[in-house]
Parts: C-alpha cells; sequence; structure tokens
C-alpha cells in the first residue's frame, strides 16, 4: 500500500545502491594489485577479498569525505550542484510538456556567452551589472531555446536532431567568437575571454568557491515549481506533454506550448551558463560547459523532471562530482568512475523493471510511460 | 489534416495544368526560395572573386605520376556556375523539378555551387583536390558505418541514439586488442563484440524493459565515454605501448582501378575497413530490400501489428536488427582507431556518432540516401581543414558548422519531408 513516491525512492536508492555495486566491479577489475590476488583466489581467498575490500572502501570513502565531510567538501558539492539543477530544471520542464530537450549543453553555451559578453564590456553598478549580466544569460538560452520550440511548433521538426545540432552550431560560435574582437581578451592569441568585471561576479561565500548563484537556482526551482503547478500556462504544458492531441481537442495550442517550454527551458539552461561564467569560472572559454548541459539530462531523468527530484538529483550528482574530484586526488581512482556511477543510476532508474526484479520489489501501478518515437 | 472539401471550396482559381496540392506548392515554394537563397550566396561569392587562377592540384602524396594540376580562370568560372545555380533554383522554383532530370539537376547545382565556392576561396592559390576527396572518404567511412547500423536498428523500430557510444566502444575495443594480439584484424573483430555489446544493451532495455529509447540511447553514449575514459585513465594511459599502440591499417591498392587518376587514388587505394565500408552499404542495401529477413525488418518498423498477425516474431527480428547494426556500428568504431589515426584517446570520436545520426535522418532512413549524406558531412569537415591550411577569408569555425545547419534545415522540412519509420521508438507489446 506504499504511496507511490515512496516507491519511486526505493528504485531510485536500490539504483545507486546497483551502480556502486557495478562501480566497485570496476575498482576491483582495473586495480591490477587487487586483480593479482584474484589469481589464486581458490588457494587463500582472503587475500583476494581483503584486497578488493580495501580498494573499494578507500575509493568510495574518500568519495564520500570529498563530498560531505565537512564544510568545504560540502561547499564544493554546492557549487557542482548548481549549474547541474538550473540546467536539470530547463530538461525537466521540456520533458513535462512532452519534450526531448538533448540541448542543454547549447543553451548553456548560448547563456554563458551573453552573460560573459556584458559581464566584462559595460562598466555599471555593482547590483545592476549582476542582474543585467544575468538577464543577458537567459535571454541567450532563451533564444536558442526557444528556436527549437518556434521550429518544431511551425515545421513539426523533431527537437532531438535540433537541439543535437544546435549544440554543436553554439559551441562552434562560440570558438568562431572567442578569436574575434568580439570576446577574446586583447593581447591573447588563445581563444580566451577577458575576465567578468567585478561588479557582474556573484558575491562568494568566504573561504569557498560556493557563490550566490546557489541561491538564485533555488529561486529558480520554486519558479518553476510554481508555474508547473500553480500556473494556467504550466497547466497546459502538461496537458499537452500527457497527450497532445486531447490538449489540441480541447482548445489548446500545442505549439504555443511547444515554443513556451523550450523558451523557458532554455532561459534555464542560460542561467546555468550565466552561473559558470559569473560565479566560477570569470573568463569565457570554450570548455566553460564542461558537461554540464549533457548531465543535466540525466540529473533530469534522476529527478523523475519534477523540480524537487531535479534538486535533489542535481545535488547528488554535485556530491558525486565533487568526490570524484578527491578520489581521483587520493586514490588515483580516475574521475571518469563517477561518469560510470552516474550513467548506471540512470540506466537502472529508467528500467524500474529490471531494478525490481533484482531487488524482488512488488511491482504496482503502471510503472513509467516514457515510450514516444520520433513521429511523436 | 487537409480535408478535401475545404480544399475544393477555396480554389476557385482554374485548375493549372499540372495538378499540385497546396501542401506540395508550399514545398515546392520553399524549397526554390531556399535554393535561390544559396545561389544568391553563390552568385555573391562569385563577384568578390578575384581575377587570378585557381589551381585544383589532382596528385595525392601517394601518386605515381604526378598528374598536372588542374588550371581555371576563378572570375570567369565562378560567376558562370553560380548563373548555373541560378537557373536551377529559378526552374524549380517555376515549374518544379521532378523524376531523374530533377536529380540529374539538383547535383548540378550542388556541384556548381561547391566549385564557385573554391572559386572565391582559392583564387591565386592552390586546392589540393585529390587530398579533399581522399579526406572526405576517410572522414565520411566511420560516418556511413555508424548511418548503417542506425538505418538497420530504426528500420526494425528501434531509435538508435547510442551510435556515438557504439563508435566510442569499438574504437576502445579495436585499439586494445590490437595491440595486445598484436594482430589488426583481432582489434577489428574486438570492435565488432564491443559494437554488438552496446547494441545488446540497447536491444535488452528498448525491447525486454521498454525503456525510451532516446532516453537510452543518450544514457548508453555517458555509459560507453565513462568506462572507455576509465579504463582509458586506469590501465592504457600509464602505458601506451603495451596496450595502446596498434599501428594502422596499410592501404591495400587494387589492381588496374586503383591506377585510374584521382578516383583510383581516392576509392581504391584505401584499407581493408574501407572496402569493408562499400560492402556495407551494398549488403545493408540489399538486405533490407531485396530479402525475406530486411522485408520483415521493415514491416515490424512500420507496422509490428500487422507483422506480429501473420506470424512474424516482431521481437525477434527487432533483436537481431539491433545486433547486426551492433556489428556494422563496431566496425566504424574501430576505423577511429586502427583504420585512421593508431591510438585511442578519450572521447576521440568527438561527436562523429550524433553526426552519423543525422546522416541517416538527411538520408530519410535509406542506407543509400544516408551514404550520400554521410559523404557531405565528410566533405565539409575535410573542407574545413584544407581551407584553414591555405588560408582563406571565411573563418574555419563558420564552415564547420555547415553540416548541423544543413541538418537543422533538412529536419525542419525544408528538404521535402523527412519522415521515421511509422513504429521507430515504440516498444511492442503483444496484445
Amino acid at each position: 500500500m506504499s504511496r507511490p513516491w515512496v516507491r519511486e525512492l526505493v528504485v531510485s536508492f536500490a539504483a545507486v545502491i546497483l551502480a556502486l555495486v557495478v562501480g566497485a566491479v570496476l575498482i576491483i577489475v582495473s586495480d591490477a594489485d587487487v586483480a593479482a590476488t584474484w589469481g589464486y583466489f581458490f588457494s587463500y581467498p582472503p587475500d583476494a577479498l581483503q584486497a578488493s575490500w580495501t580498494a573499494v572502501s578507500d575509493a568510495y570513502t574518500s568519495l564520500f569525505l570529498g563530498a560531505l565531510g565537512g564544510w568545504k567538501p560540502i561547499s564544493e558539492t554546492l557549487v557542482q550542484a548548481t549549474p547541474l539543477i538550473c540546467a536539470g530544471l530547463g530538461v525537466s520542464l521540456a520533458f513535462r510538456a512532452g519534450l526531448f530537450n538533448i540541448g542543454a549543453q547549447g543553451q548553456l553555451i548560448a547563456g554563458a556567452l551573453c552573460a560573459g559578453w556584458v559581464g566584462f564590456s559595460f562598466e555599471l553598478p555593482v547590483v545592476v551589472h549582476l542582474l543585467l549580466a544575468l538577464a543577458a544569460g537567459l535571454f541567450g538560452g532563451a533564444v536558442w531555446g526557444g528556436l527549437v520550440g518556434l521550429l518544431k511548433a511551425r515545421t513539426g521538426a523533431h527537437e532531438v536532431i535540433l537541439t543535437i545540432m544546435l549544440n554543436y552550431v553554439a559551441l562552434y560560435l562560440l570558438q568562431w567568437l572567442l578569436t574575434t574582437d568580439v570576446l577574446q581578451r586583447p593581447g591573447r592569441n588563445d581563444p580566451i575571454s577577458p575576465v567578468v568585471e567585478q561588479t557582474a561576479q556573484f558575491p562568494n561565500w568566504p573561504g569557498t568557491r560556493l557563490h550566490l548563484g546557489f541561491l538564485v537556482a533555488l529561486l529558480a526551482v520554486a519558479a518553476v515549481w510554481w508555474l508547473l503547478a500553480r500556473s494556467t500556462t504550466g497547466f497546459q504544458l502538461r496537458a499537452v506533454g500527457a497527450n497532445p492531441e486531447a490538449a489540441r481537442t480541447a482548445g489548446m495550442s500545442v505549439g504555443r506550448a511547444y515554443t513556451i517550454a523550450m523558451l523557458a527551458a532554455g532561459a534555464l539552461a542560460g542561467l546555468a551558463g550565466a552561473q559558470q561564467v559569473l560565479g566560477t569560472d570569470y573568463p569565457l572559454t570554450d570548455g566553460i560547459a564542461g558537461s554540464v548541459g549533457f548531465d543535466s539530462i540525466t540529473v533530469a531523468l534522476l529527478g523523475r523532471a519534477s523540480p524537487i527530484g531535479t534538486v535533489v538529483a542535481g545535488l547528488v550528482f554535485g556530491a558525486l562530482n565533487a568526490g570524484g574530484l578527491q578520489m581521483q586526488l587520493q586514490t588515483q581512482t580516475p574521475l571518469t568512475l563517477t561518469t560510470v556511477l552516474q550513467a548506471t543510476i540512470v540506466l537502472f532508474i529508467a528500467a524500474p523493471a529490471l531494478v525490481r526484479a533484482v531487488f524482488r520489489i512488488r511491482a504496482e501501478g503502471t510503472g513509467t510511460v516514457l515510450a514516444k518515437g520520433w513521429n511523436a | 489534416m487537409n480535408d478535401a472539401t475545404t480544399t475544393l471550396t477555396r480554389e476557385t482559381a482554374p485548375v493549372p495544368a499540372t495538378l499540385e496540392s497546396p501542401d506540395e506548392r508550399r514545398r515546392r515554394i520553399r524549397m526554390g526560395v531556399l535554393a535561390l537563397v544559396l545561389a544568391g550566396i553563390g552568385v555573391l561569392l562569385a563577384a568578390f572573386t578575384a581575377p587570378e587562377t585557381v589551381t585544383f592540384a589532382l596528385s595525392g602524396q601517394l601518386a605515381d605520376s604526378p598528374l598536372s594540376a588542374i588550371k581555371l580562370p576563378a572570375l570567369p568560372v565562378a560567376l558562370a556556375l553560380a548563373a548555373c545555380t541560378v537557373a536551377v533554383a529559378l526552374a524549380h522554383l517555376l515549374r518544379g523539378l521532378s523524376g531523374r532530370l530533377g536529380v540529374l539537376l539538383w547535383a548540378v547545382f550542388g556541384l556548381a555551387f561547391v566549385v564557385t565556392f573554391l572559386c572565391w576561396a582559392a583564387a591565386g592559390k592552390t586546392f589540393p583536390l585529390t587530398n579533399q576527396l581522399q579526406g572526405t572518404l576517410n572522414l565520411a567511412t566511420p560516418l556511413i558505418l555508424g548511418a548503417l547500423a542506425g538505418v538497420l536498428c530504426e528500420r526494425a523500430g528501434v531509435i538508435n541514439v547510442a551510435i556515438e557510444g557504439q563508435f566510442l566502444a569499438g574504437a576502445f575495443a579495436a585499439a586494445v586488442l590490437a595491440t595486445v594480439t598484436g594482430s589488426l584484424l583481432a582489434g577489428v573483430v574486438a570492435a565488432v563484440l564491443a559494437g554488438v555489446l552496446i547494441a545488446a544493451m540497447l536491444a535488452v532495455f528498448a525491447i525486454r524493459y521498454r525503456v525510451n529509447q532516446v532516453v537510452l540511447g543518450v544514457v548508453l553514449v555517458v555509459f560507453a565515454s565513462g568506462i572507455t575514459g576509465f579504463l582509458f585513465d586506469q590501465f592504457v594511459k600509464g602505458e601506451s605501448a603495451k596496450f595502446n599502440n596498434p599501428g594502422v591499417m596499410s592501404a591495400v591498392p587494387i589492381p588496374v582501378l586503383s591506377s585510374i587518376p584521382v578516383i583510383g587514388e581516392t576509392f581504391f587505394r584505401q584499407t581493408l575497413l574501407v572496402y569493408t565500408m562499400y560492402a556495407a552499404v551494398a549488403i545493408v542495401t540489399f538486405v533490407l530490400f531485396k530479402t525475406r529477413w530486411g522485408l520483415r525488418v521493415r514491416a515490424v518498423g512500420e507496422h509490428p501489428r500487422a507483422a506480429d498477425t501473420v506470424g512474424i516474431k516482431v521481437l525477434r527480428v527487432r533483436y537481431q536488427a539491433v545486433l547486426a547494426g551492433g556489428v556494422v556500428a563496431g566496425l566504424g568504431g574501430a576505423f577511429f582507431t586502427v583504420g585512421f589515426t593508431g591510438g585511442f584517446d578519450k572521447d576521440l570520436t568527438a561527436g562523429q556518432g550524433f553526426i552519423a545520426l543525422a546522416a541517416l535522418i538527411m538520408g530519410r532512413w535509406h542506407p543509400l540516401g544516408a551514404t550520400i549524406a554521410a559523404l557531405f558531412f565528410g566533405f565539409t569537415q575535410q573542407l574545413q581543414g584544407q581551407l584553414q591550411i591555405i588560408e582563406t577569408p571565411i573563418p574555419s569555425e563558420l564552415l564547420i558548422m555547415a553540416p548541423y545547419l544543413a541538418t537543422v534545415v533538412a529536419v525542419a522540412g525544408l528538404v521535402g519531408r523527412v519522415r521515421a519509420p511509422k513504429a521507430d521508438g515504440e516498444p511492442y507489446v503483444k496484445g
């Protein structure tokens, strides 16, 4: 008789456990010394078990401590989580309108580009400059996302292809502009922009990299929650996402819903870009987006496309990223392990039937209905 | 949703000689305008072409007989060809081009536009034509293999966004296994197995667990990137000589054919993987459209319920098609390492798997269409490199955007209708 969200939480937790098991196997297999002890497992098993336990527990301990072991690691987790939450919200929002937005990466780049440009090109008073740069970031992302929504609404082109392609266009646009006078730092030959003016930077918490952008992210969460749960527009978005034909029959404009959803999704990803350039990086480079745009898709999936879920998922991924860096430093276990963990978690979550089969959780309800084709 | 009655009542004007639905008419005009814009750009480029000679060097580095180059006066040639593009665009806008003549004229349009562009970009300089063609083929080979893999999956109704992941897994397996065993062939076999492994994950999750296939594809790409990156960091990076030094396949010239100037050098002086790609194009086309199994694949991709009704095992055919796609994609992955550059590096496929996906869609889910689209993508990517070398006025970043923008234009419906197999991406539940 458990409630749906409890069941989902159980499946999510089980997926994390399963992913950690997969990661542990990888750690054991890939460590030459540990693998060697398995060579004589049958003659003296304790050695292999001991060595494996040590390798795995060392790696996971430093992962855990690097993410949550004290204020400094926690602040680093929050720093990593900030853009993931915002871009993840964008992907979630589009998801709720039935759109699969793979374009967070491109929208993030567009946002960072505009925010950074405003940040270093003008000299303005303190608060005004930051707000203006932030607005520019939102605008850049919204344009990049809204274009997809508009094309989808007008021509029926599939958003997955459009967003994948526009990701590349945004990246090359940024790379090109970084070689021109528009963005390139005077006197430099490598693709890097000037540093964002102090007036446009997010203030930091003393002694950490944590910046005010985290609060902005939480505000965005509240805004998206309100939009989806309380506003008429949000109702229309969800109706279109659930069944576009029915929504059309009920007199809603499906095309308008798509455009609005992608505008908002792009703005949120653009906010993430602004946070990157105004909060942590300061100059623009072509690596400004990192893999945030792609990770935000997995964040949205892990968060079940709900605002609160996205925050939790963003924090989990932020913790994995922050902890992964410490793990790499301390135990030489490569950071790429966290990528495997993240992918595996989402893979298991996307297939709840599999997780239930592994843990013998009783199936209730219909499960996730996420199957849609190119023609949808 | 255009029903006939409203169309009839609205069209009070006399019916034109060629019957054309309003939809077709709109599409023809849209496409014509687009072509005219392109042609206009061509005219503009031609107008700004320097009045010098442009040289197209015909022999590559490997040529036995250094052929003389083709020298053309850049300005008049560019102007003449730009005029050709305008003529074709106008012809389509006013009359509509179709049939064999249409295909021929569009080919002329494309060729004329490219040569106009080259005249402008390389006026007074030497453009290495044979290098361009060879590079195009090299870049297009994995794209073609990846797109063919996608065709096999998607014709059977399983969306494959994970081509990039199959590439990465294949490239990694090929590099490591070829180094360890000392045999490039073993590397290729390993790549095929790695491609099939990712395909198997795709198949099981998509067909058995009915996971959303686009989500699944994205996650599998992240997974493959993570796992190859992790193994690379952990094992391979420190000991390149032991694990990551496979060498590159050597070219095997085909007798007689390889001595044809330009063409022979481009197409018949290649590695076995490239020849495999030629074969794959032919085989996939033949199998899909001329064999019983191919018919079944297309049936389960278009209308699984009907296929099931006549006794086709829908899920089994889908598994077979996805795994067969894995074989082809694995070959494409092998090309990145043992076929071209040698060693593996993290994320060395650099998004080419997504370009293969774009080629598949541009090619309208047809193996030959996908091949042509992949060649186009390969051509622009190679051109970008060449133009950087000969220092043309156009920034190379802008040129490298071309394939992506072209895909956006294509899926936005300007170039005809792009329609996926009907049941593509829909899990089948026996009812």
